[in-house]
């Protein structure tokens, strides 16, 4: 019998069961495009038939950071920039959870910059949302990583000289090999990308525009919006790498021109994801570490049989 | 005192294979008997550079480098950057020479490579310093022999040689090592080389009096560093995942641990920086597996963050910090005890986290096993702090020592039938950090485990882990996250505490120290106590908790105690005056911090100014008096 008995079950699933039955309730201002991610995430996961106790959700700081707050599953709301090492961790340690892990786009492609490459480099098999509302939000309205250029806020009086970061250009290169962008006005296809991301073998980035009408005034609503896969004049291969460069690259130069496009960038099912690869290599465990510990019958070796090498 | 023992010191550059040699030649001498004990310098680069490795052999256990040494073998620096006298890093072909002859004790050996070596090349006041001192040279062309037999690489196995003919060493202890590391077509002229550097020494003039101490081991021994002790307690003890990022002297754990976990069913990451390296083990242990990062002072600053994670989320880690000499890139190849403080502090809040400092092969072992146990039985990051010199120095040490049975316990964790029956909030959620528990540790549920959902949070959190700021309940989680720290010194105080009493139980005068200068200073106390002294010595292992009741009575028993740490704010001794809240006026302090460790005499020597008001007269080391003194 396993100790871990929430996993693998494939059950059906309600999507309440998602919902705490009481506090806390979610205390995002109203219109925030983060109550968007909870909907959408939670109808993804009862879709797939996960148990909340199967998945693993790691948030980092920000307002994006209390989407474990108010998502019933094992949560873990860790630091500033540093949810995807703490799943990488977990994802390790016992491979057979669902990992998920969300922050926003300060969180992801600013101060967690470096570990946002290098997740991506190795392809850990785990979902990555980025609330993108290219603001800071809950320290009230700093401009962040995905500001326009000239962006006027209080830490950039007049007016940012730094182009956005372009996050699913540097998503591809970094080597993820599920790359899409929806929005808070799309729940539709929110929840049917979240799917596809959690069910895709390797790392799944999903950049999600979530509005912030607190702070960011210009009232981005990100609407109208084109989802490039039903749109005629958008028509390419996502499976190949340099048709969806493009495409990304004109995805984010369009958003600062006030078009909205979403959809799905890149998907490369060929590549191994990073567990596969270290187990094709001799060093990953057939056995996820976890379970050793509650296996009576697993065998310890110890030191002691080293030592002919110390003689 | 050269009757007894041999400190043979083998000089080169980096890659020239000084380290190697003097591995096998420790391993020769432990197979013949002997008890040995090495300590390395070299500088940071790859090739070139005043590097040496001295190894120490006595018919007793060796606790210390010791002062000086008897035998050089000057191999010459095969990377020379710079053969003049004036460059910047001075003259680097004759530094194996020139750089080691102020530590040579009277009546030492030289044997140098006259293959590089002219005597022109030799300093102007050498022959000078040789009569003075009565030291015995031997010139000869190692590379030569190396060339007749096989290659010139081969001139440390000559060096090894000529060294074993004009000690009398007994080759075939070599030859089986070489043998056993070497393939056939590598190992068949190495011998030759061997053998006739060995009958060449035998027809030079033996007219030195350095013989070597005779024993026999009743046990097997084994010979090991700081850095394998403390990888193997880790393995003992059930560790199954490291996560890691280079950095000297750090790297040489994190490199054990990548060669063994998989072999053990781990997994080992070497990640981008390490921030990551503790986060992702956090996320490890978080996840159900025993779980270690680590790094040296400039790395372990980054792991500030993560650390303070753990401790507010009560995820069990065990962090390594293998101390160098800061501050900040400081000299990365030498060791110092300047770390303390930034490993007792570092994060922001009130610091919640175990701290040992282990004094040798055997403490890094049951220390590291130890950390683990703490850690996962008491939610708790556990810090094993050790530095460059405990890291690298090799010692023979009992092979029954580490016949002990691995732990796979994972400590406060609950089953899923147990978590059934456990308090959980009304959402539905798992009360993981309850308020009122005994020793202040909840026991933790494992993500997966059925029923066993609950938050984890950085910010401060109710019984279930939702954010709060209440102030009740912050109350009552920081009293039960400080209470876990008295049960855990009652726990070590009962069980298995780290200090390490030497000397007679009565004595009027206390040396003090921690870590890795312990064997040292025991040797300076062995040694003062020959010459009359009433001193006896207290090493202290565990840090944090402070423990308490041994560092009070010992301070109590003695008129005056002088403190021995290799820093400049004398850290330990305010780590003491702080925790004891007295002590002040007794306390004096001996600081080194110009890159070696500490010697036997420079303690024998700060304790007779703590007594007799001797002037410290040192270059290498300071005396601080006590306060108001």
């Amino acid at each position: 019998m396993s100790a871990f008995n929430a996993i693998g079950q494939n059950r059906e699933v309600d999507q309440n069961e998602f919902t705490p039955e009481i506090e806390p309730q979610a205390t995002w201002c109203p219109g925030c495009g983060d109550f968007g991610v909870l909907k959408a995430l939670k109808g993804a996961a009862a879709e797939l038939g996960l148990d909340p106790e199967e998945i693993l959700l790691v948030t980092g700081i920000g307002c994006s950071g209390k989407l474990s707050s108010y998502f019933e599953s094992y949560g873990f709301h860790s630091i500033h920039g540093r949810s995807l090492p703490l799943a990488r961790g977990a994802k390790l340690a016992n491979p057979k959870l669902t990992v998920i892990a969300a922050g926003g786009d300060g969180d992801g492609y600013g101060i967690g910059g470096n570990h946002f490459m290098h997740t991506a480099r190795e392809n850990h098999d785990m979902t990555y949302i980025v609330f993108n509302n290219e603001i800071f939000g809950l320290t009230k309205g700093q401009t962040s990583p995905t500001s326009p250029k000239g962006h006027k806020s209080k830490t950039q009086l007049e007016g940012s000289a730094k182009d956005p970061l372009r996050p699913l250009s540097m998503s591809l290169s970094a080597g993820a090999s599920y790359v899409a962008r929806t929005a808070a006005v799309n729940p539709n296809q929110a929840k049917e990308i979240i799917v596809e991301a959690i069910q895709h073998d390797g790392f799944s980035h999903v950049d999600f525009l979530t509005q912030c009408p607190t702070w960011n005034k210009d009232a981005k609503q990100y609407v109208p919006y084109v989802d490039i896969q039903q749109s005629e004049e958008y028509d390419f291969d996502i499976t190949d790498r340099r048709e969806a460069g493009h495409a990304m690259y004109e995805t984010e130069s369009a958003l600062y021109e006030g078009k909205v496009l979403t959809g799905r960038y890149y998907k490369d099912e060929n590549r191994k994801d990073y567990q596969t690869e270290k187990l094709d290599r001799g060093s990953m465990p057939d056995q996820p570490i976890a379970e050793q510990y509650f296996d009576d019958d697993h065998e310890w070796k110890r030191s002691y049989d080293l030592l002919d090498a110390h003689k | 005192m050269s009757g007894n023992e041999l400190i043979w010191r083998i000089a080169g550059g980096s890659g020239d294979g000084i380290d190697s040699t003097s591995q096998n030649f420790t391993k020769a001498l432990l197979r013949a008997g002997l008890h040995v004990f090495t300590h390395r310098h070299y500088p940071s680069r790859i090739r070139g550079g005043h590097t040496y490795v001295e190894v120490r052999a006595r018919d007793q256990p060796v606790k210390s480098r010791g002062d000086g040494y008897n035998v050089l073998l000057s191999l010459g620096d095969s990377f020379a950057r710079n053969p003049q006298e004036d460059a910047y890093y001075g003259d680097e072909e004759t530094k194996p020479l020139t750089e080691n002859l102020d530590e040579l004790r009277e009546g030492g050996i030289i044997i140098y490579d006259s293959g590089l070596l002219d005597e022109d090349d030799l300093p102007a006041d050498f022959e000078e310093r040789v009569d003075a001192n009565d030291w015995h040279v031997y010139p000869v062309d190692l590379r030569a022999i190396a060339k007749e037999h096989g290659r010139e690489v081969m001139r440390n196995t000559a060096g090894v040689g000529i060294t074993a003919g004009i000690l009398g060493l007994d080759l075939s202890y070599f030859e089986d090592l070489m043998r056993e590391s070497m393939p056939d077509e590598i190992f068949e002229p190495n011998l030759a080389v061997l053998e006739d550097a060995h009958e060449q020494a035998a027809e030079m003039d033996h007219d030195h009096d350095i013989g070597l101490p005779e024993n026999e081991h009743e046990t097997e021994q084994v010979l090991l560093s700081g850095s394998n002790a403390i990888a193997y307690g880790a393995l003992d003890e059930g560790c199954r995942f490291i996560a890691g990022y280079p950095m000297t002297p750090w790297t040489e754990v994190f490199t054990l641990m990548n060669k063994h976990l998989p072999k053990f069913g781990g997994v080992a990451e070497q990640v981008e920086d390490e921030i990551a390296a503790a986060t992702l083990a956090i996320g490890a242990s978080h996840a159900g597996a025993k779980a270690m990062s680590g790094s040296s002072g400039g790395g372990f600053a980054l792991m500030s963050e993560p650390l303070g994670l753990a401790e507010m989320t009560e995820t069990p880690l065990v962090l390594i910090e293998a101390a160098r000499a800061g501050l900040s890139t400081g000299m990365p190849t030498k060791p110092e005890q300047g770390d303390l403080e930034h490993v007792l502090y570092t994060s922001q809040g009130d610091s919640n986290r175990v701290v040992f400092a282990p004094a040798n092969v055997e403490e890094a072992y049951t220390q590291t096993r130890k950390a683990f146990e703490i850690a996962y039985g008491y939610h708790i990051p556990a810090i094993v702090l050790y530095d460059q010199k405990l890291s690298g120095e090799l010692r023979n040490v009992d092979a029954e020592f580490f016949n002990e049975e691995p732990n796979p316990d994972l400590g406060a964790t609950l089953t899923e039938d147990e978590i059934a029956e456990a308090a959980h909030h009304a959402s539905g959620k798992f009360q993981r950090f309850k308020h009122d528990v005994g020793n202040g540790v909840s026991p933790r549920s494992i993500p997966g485990q059925k029923g066993g959902r609950f938050l984890a949070s950085g910010n401060e959190h109710t019984p279930e882990g939702h954010i709060s700021e209440d102030p009740e309940n912050r109350v009552a989680q920081m009293d039960r996250r400080l209470q876990k720290m008295e049960a855990i010194r009652d726990d070590l105080d009962a069980n298995s505490s780290h200090q390490t009493y030497h000397g007679d139980e009565d004595a009027t005068y206390g040396i003090m120290t921690y870590g890795s200068q312990q064997g040292t200073v025991e040797e300076a106390v062995d040694r003062l106590r020959a010459d009359g002294h009433d001193v006896k010595m207290l090493g202290v292992s565990d840090l944090m908790p402070y423990p308490e009741k041994d560092v009070r009575s010992f301070l109590e028993s003695v008129d005056e105690c002088l403190v021995v740490e290799m820093n400049t704010t004398e850290q330990f001794r305010g780590l003491t005056q702080k925790e004891l809240g007295e002590f002040g006026p007794k306390l004096s302090s001996l600081l080194k911090y110009n890159g070696n460790p500490f010697e036997p005499a420079e303690v024998v020597e700060g304790f007779e100014a703590t007594i007799d008001g001797t002037e410290f007269e040192r270059e290498t080391a300071r005396f601080q008096p006590a306060a108001g003194d």
